[in-house]
This record gives C-alpha cells, structure tokens and sequence, in this order.
C-alpha cells in the first residue's frame, strides 16, 4: 500500500507537470487569447484499490442488452449483454478489470461490463481523467465518457455527451474525443482522433483526460494536448454547462466499430488504473 | 602476429567469397580465432585470464537491406536450381528513391530454372535485436502469392529463419511487416533476406521490392506462439524413438488491426517435457523416448506460453519386425530398411473423397527402424514414385502388427494392389486392381504377423505398372465397421 501511495504522488506529480507543460504549449501556439486554467485540486480519486466489486458508493451498473432502455443495442446496434457479474467486472489488483467475454448469455452472443456513476457522481466543469489499458481485435469498443445528468428529462443528445476517449480495437494506436449536442450527435458529432506514434493503447496504460471549462473542452492523451472545442466549434447549442456523470464501458460490435471476426480473439480484458477528477 | 594474419585472410576471403557458401565455414572459424585473437591482445599486457573487460563481440545493427542499392555487405546467393538472374535493380520501377528489387519468376519449363529463390546475407553480421520487424514495399505485375519470404536463411544453421508462408501481394504497392518472433535472440544475424517463389498456374510473372528495412515498429504486439500449429496432437511411439516438435508460428497483431502469422524455427522457443524419464526434448526441438508412459511436450516463447502441446504415448520397448531373409537380388523393395527402396511418392494420400480418416504413414524412426504408422484407419494408399514392374515376381509381403487390444472375429486387413495400366498414368481407364483379405484369425494383439500372399492370389491385376498399395480395415466406417485402426507395417516388398 504504501509503495502504492508513493506512486501515486509521483504519478500526480509527473502530472501535474506535464499539465504545466501543455498548457505552455496551448498557451505559447495554439491561441494565446484562449481562458487557461489549471485544475489541480482533487474532487474525485477513485484508485480501485480494494478487491472484488466496484465501490457501490460511487458506480451503478447499466445492465441488459438496452431493450429495458428502449434501445435495443444501447443505440448503436451493439452485440453484448452488460452484466455485473465478476466475470465481467471485478476490481483486483488495483485495477477495475472490464471483460468482454464471447459466450450466448440471454439471446446475446457476448457479455461486458458498463459502469456509470449517475446519481452517485455528478460535476460541471472541471479535469476529467482515467488511467487505462486498452483491449485489441476487431470490434472492440471501448469508452471513458460522460453524459449529461439531466438525460432522464432531456434525453440524449439534447442532455449532452462527452466522448473522453473512444477506440477501436481494430485501430490499436488510434483514439477519439468528441462532444455530442442537439443538432451535432452520432455521425454529426465533433470529434478529433489522437494517433500514438510507435506504440498502441493495448500494450501499456495510458492517460485520458479532458479539461473542461465554460467555453471549452480540451482534450488530452497523457502529455499531449491534442484538441480543443469550444462553443463556436459546435453548429447547435453548447450544452456543456451543468453537471454530467461519468461512464466507463467495454462494448463489443456495433455501427461505430463493426462486428468481432474470426480473428478476435476472447476474452477481452480492459484495465482502469484509476479515475480522478480535479476542480 | 597470427591475430593480423587472419585479419587479412578473412577480408581476402570476403573478397573472393560473394558466392561460395561451401567456404563459409572455413570463414567463421577464422573469424572466431580473429575474435579471441583480440580478446588475447586487449588482456595480454596484465594477464592472460580473461577479465572484467571481457565483451562479446557486436555486430553493427544496420537497419537498412535494399532501399537504393545493395547495404553494406549484403550478398545475392541463388538457391541451386532457382534462375540465377531472377533478381535484378531495377531503376525504371521503384516505390521510393532510384531503384528497387525486381525478381522475374520464370514460366513452367524455363531451361534457366524452375522458380526464383534467393538469401541476401550479411556475412559480417548484423545485430537485429533492437528492431522487431522486417518491413518492406512490394507489387507484382499480377495479383500472386509469394511462397516463401523473410530472413533468417544464411545456407547455414538457418536457426532463426522466419518466413510469412504464401504473402499475397497485387499490382498496388502496399507496405509488409514480418515481424521477428523474439528480436532479443538476433544479437548476430546473417540471413537479413531471403525469398522462394515458383509461377503462378504454370505461368511466370515479375515482382519487385523496395525499401527492405529491418524497423523498431513499436505497435508489434500481443505475440502468440503456437506448436503444432496450434492444435494439441498425440503420437503413439516406443523407447529408441524421437519425433520433432512441429508447426512452430509465432502470431503478432499489428497495428492496421491484422495479425500476421510467421512460421519460425525452434531457436526461437524453450521446450518442456512434463514427465523428462518418459521422453526428453533438446533446443531443437527433438524428442527423445526413454521410457514407457505419457509425457507432454510444451513451449514458451519469449516468455509466453505456446498454443498447442505434442503428447507422448510411449508404448515401452519396441519389438521389431522380423528381418527379412530372402535375397535382394530376387527383391523389389517398398519400403524396408532390409533392402534398397524404391522411391516413394506418399505414405498416406490422404485422400479427400470426404471418405478417408487414416493419419499417419513413414512417421516413426524407432533406433534406426523406419515404421509406417497409421492412425485412425479406415483405408489408405502408399503410393510409388514411378510405376513398378514387378511381372517376374511372384510374391507380395508385409509385416503388420495391429495396436489394438483386443481383434474382433469380424476385423480384417485388406490388401489392395492398383496396377496403373501400359500407361503408367492414373485416372487414364486402363487401371487393374485387385485384393486379398487377411482374416482376423491371422492377426494378432500387439504382434508382428508376416504375410506372404502370392501374387496369384489377386485376380485380375497386372502387375508391370504397380502404382498404388492400400491397406484396408474399415476401422472408422460406420456402415461396414472393423475395429482395426492402428497398426504399424514394415517391409513391404515384391518377391520371387
């Protein structure tokens, strides 16, 4: 434990350093009349440092196959059944461990984990961030993102949706982030990728973090900051202006990524280091 | 000084060596003396024990094969029977640069060769481990599949060579990856490239290749070895034998999202042997039998467990078959190691009428025996290079011990001779065949029984153009069922 905690200072140190450091970038060459500021003050730090299920104080789970919901396929047309089962989502070792399995369970042909903090976490503004190891093969979808706390009454994409990472298994050194509103959603969304050079997301962890203020979202994998959005960036209403919860999920097939083939390879692991949030 | 001596000898050597791989091990040895020579030279002025500045030699980690021209030190050595001017630069047709790797695959029948083929080694060495994956361009003047392509082929030791089998490639230039099953163990390579491709449907074609680097990708990942392609395979043997560990691949996925297969060598792995008193498997690969019972054969690579395993049943002693007595001069010879055989085109058809189940054929060698071996038996054929003519013989003999326990009164052994006709060709309408069937009460459990059956004794068949010999149990047919399907034959040969 205790090494654990030194990690953790370092991490959060490297950090924050790495912070101060893009924000000179942003700062000296990407627009020098942009608002910068640094949120380096802990809200959330969810470490997954205690076996077996996830802390039922901060994560829900969304279960089924989106038919209760009344999406079938949650919207997208995606092939698994969420559980809350361990075998598909369990904390050890201090990681929350995400598992795509491929197995006929409830007329669905794949099981995995989604996990969302609504009602239990929810924030407007602030630096969004999680540490992971990606999954890999073709029709894996993996996702750390956020919704707007007011869907039940302003359903989606009126109520808002921030994409801080999405990634295709089958583009193993490439992720997205995207924001998602009335008149920008699905197909129409903002969105950026981020490609890493010489290495992939499923070999090691990386940092996936947004910064989000009232007129912008930046968006950023460990030390680079690689988009910004803000209000004129957007062709509907700016949403992104009241509380949003976060949700973390390992889905297989569907429009965005496709269907598993021959050669994907199950299970599918998906590793969270931890997940933080500063003000 | 000696040390300066062999220094000039092996640069003269290099000089003269470009196509001589039969020197190639005078090469190395020098260069070994040289190496120690100069270790002697560092630590003579305090001592003559090595010391602490002791390193083993390094070799430059040149990344670059082809791009422009020929890299430093790199050779074109032919396979024998290749067309020996298949390779050419080519300066009008490139990927990049000025010039790339063009090879004319030749048409059936080509008088200069029958395929193209060829290593380009580095016989100074080359350190690959910091790279993990040979990269290259490649187009064709048609859509083709390259039988053979990769490095680690030096007309040596070939111990690393890994080569993707069967490469598609079209007329697009699009860029390869080969990746290097475990880089840390290529701290000196000389096979830095190598190819082997035949025509295409008879037909020949030209296909070039640019920009052969060996490249740290970074995005070669998720390694996943396999013996025995995979599958986890069973084999029925006896002390004295040894099988070789088979179907070695190591799988990457790469970072276009596909996995790329390269089947590779042995060096590559670390084997296991759950039970080493029943059988004991070296560095290569090769399994030793030494006693009666199970083992399993596994393997890492690299640290990762390898998909597949080599079960090892392990009968005991092995009772030879009886050894034949009747003089070679009155013999025509299949398959024994009495006599001189004739030359075999296949042990075992493997038939794919959707009917034959029968594994197996010249697959044990058991201290210096061949044994044919067949498994899962229903019906199989042996059959012979070239027709055989064996008009002025008068007797067909086998040795057969059936590996069942227990032989049922309806089991029989079937011996089925196919004469190919005048023509000697199969399929052609002049084919005579015939059979005798061995009872059950002839055979016996776990012992050698010798059949002696007169040719007379198969009605009908010519016998100046024999082609196919089958034996028959029925053993996996359902509709007409023999319990028989595992036997060991040896001897196999004509008479008078």
């Amino acid at each position: 434990m205790k090494r654990r905690t030194i990690n953790n200072l370092l991490n959060i140190a490297s950090k924050l350093f790495l912070w101060a450091f893009s924000l000179t970038i942003i700062t000296g060459c990407v627009d020098e009349t942009q608002t910068v500021v640094t949120l380096n003050t802990p809200v959330l730090s969810e470490e997954f440092d205690t076996d077996g299920a996830p802390d039922p104080a901060l994560w829900s789970y969304e279960l089924g196959d989106g038919t209760e919901q009344g999406i079938a396929g949650w919207g997208n047309n995606e092939l698994q059944y969420y559980t809350d089962r361990p075998e598909n989502v369990t904390v050890q070792n201090g990681f929350l461990v995400i598992t795509a399995r491929e197995e006929s369970f409830e007329g669905s042909p794949y099981t995995s984990a989604r996990l969302i903090t609504k009602d239990k976490f929810e924030q407007a503004y602030g630096r969004f961030e999680a540490r992971m190891r990606l999954p890999w093969g073709q029709g894996l979808w993996p996702a750390f993102w956020m919704l707007g706390a007011d869907i039940d009454e302003n359903p989606w994409p009126g109520a808002g949706e921030i994409d801080i990472m999405e990634y295709r298994g089958q583009e193993p050194n490439t992720v997205l982030g995207s924001v998602h509103g009335p008149g920008y959603s699905a197909g129409e969304s903002i969105t950026k990728s981020f490609i890493l050079e010489n290495d992939r997301f499923d070999t090691g962890f990386h940092v996936f973090g947004i910064e989000w203020a009232p007129d912008y979202v930046n968006f950023y994998v460990d030390d680079v900051l690689y988009n910004q959005i803000t209000p004129a960036d957007v062709p509907g209403e700016w949403v992104f202006d009241k509380p949003f919860y976060i949700l973390v999920n390992l889905a297989v097939g569907g429009t965005f990524v496709g269907s598993p083939n021959a050669e994907t390879e199950f299970p599918q692991t998906m590793l969270v280091d931890y997940v933080r949030v500063f003000k | 000084m000696v040390v300066n001596g062999n220094l000039e000898l092996t640069y003269i050597l290099t000089l003269v060596n470009n196509s001589m791989k039969m020197m190639k091990l005078t090469l190395n040895k020098l260069r070994i003396s040289v190496l120690l020579g100069a270790v002697v030279a560092i630590t003579s002025s305090c001592t003559w024990e090595p010391s602490d500045d002791f390193r083993p030699a390094t070799f430059p980690a040149t990344a670059e094969v082809f791009i422009d021209g020929f890299s430093g030190g790199l050779e074109y050595l032919p396979f024998e029977g290749s067309k020996l001017d298949a390779f050419t630069v080519d300066t009008e047709e490139f990927y990049a640069g000025t010039a790339s790797m063009r090879f004319d695959v030749p048409n059936v029948g080509d008088p200069d060769g029958a395929f193209a083929g060829a290593i380009f080694p580095d016989y100074g060495g080359r350190d690959l481990s910091g790279f993990d994956a040979l990269t290259f361009w490649a187009r064709a003047s048609k859509a083709a599949t390259i039988n053979e392509i990769g490095f680690g082929n030096d007309f040596g030791e070939n111990k690393y060579n890994t080569i993707i089998n069967g490469l598609r490639v079209t007329t697009a230039w699009k860029k390869y990856t080969i990746p290097i099953p475990d880089p840390s163990k290529l701290t000196r390579e000389d096979g830095v490239f190598w190819y082997s491709e035949g025509p295409e449907g008879g037909d020949g074609y030209s296909f070039w290749v640019d920009e052969v680097k060996y490249e740290k990708l970074g995005t070669v990942a998720q390694p996943r070895p396999a013996i025995q392609n995979g599958e986890d395979v069973e084999v029925q043997t006896f002390i004295g034998s040894n099988v070789s560990v088979a179907g070695l691949t190591q799988t990457f996925n790469l970072v276009d999202g596909t996995n790329q297969t390269v089947t590779t060598t042995a060096a590559f792995y670390t084997f296991t042997s759950s039970d080493p008193s029943v059988a004991t498997v070296n560095e290569l690969g090769v399994v030793n039998i030494i006693g009666t019972g199970s083992t399993v054969i596994t393997a890492e690579l690299a640290g990762v467990k390898a998909a597949g395993s080599l079960t090892i049943e392990s009968l005991g002693a092995f009772t030879a078959a009886p050894l034949p007595n009747v003089d070679a001069n009155n013999v025509i010879s299949i398959f024994s190691d009495a006599y001189t055989d004739v030359a075999i085109d296949y042990y075992n058809g493997f038939f794919t009428d959707g009917f034959q189940t029968t594994l197996g054929g010249n697959n044990l060698l058991i201290n210096g025996d061949r044994i044919i071996n067949y498994t899962e038996l229903n019906f199989v054929a042996l059959k012979t290079l070239n027709t055989v003519n064996a008009s002025e013989m008068t007797t067909y003999h086998v040795d057969i011990l059936v590996q069942e326990p227990e032989i049922k009164p309806d089991d029989f052994i079937r011996i089925l001779l196919l004469d190919a006709g005048p023509d000697g060709e199969l399929g052609t309408g002049d084919e005579t065949e015939s059979s005798f069937t061995i009872p059950s009460s002839d055979l016996a459990s776990n012992e050698w029984r010798s059949f002696d059956i007169p040719l007379s004794s198969f009605p009908g068949l010519n016998t100046s153009n024999l082609s196919l010999f089958f034996f028959i149990s029925d053993g996996t047919n359902t509709s007409n069922p023999g319990s028989i399907t595992n036997i060991l034959v040896d001897n196999i040969y004509l008479y008078r």
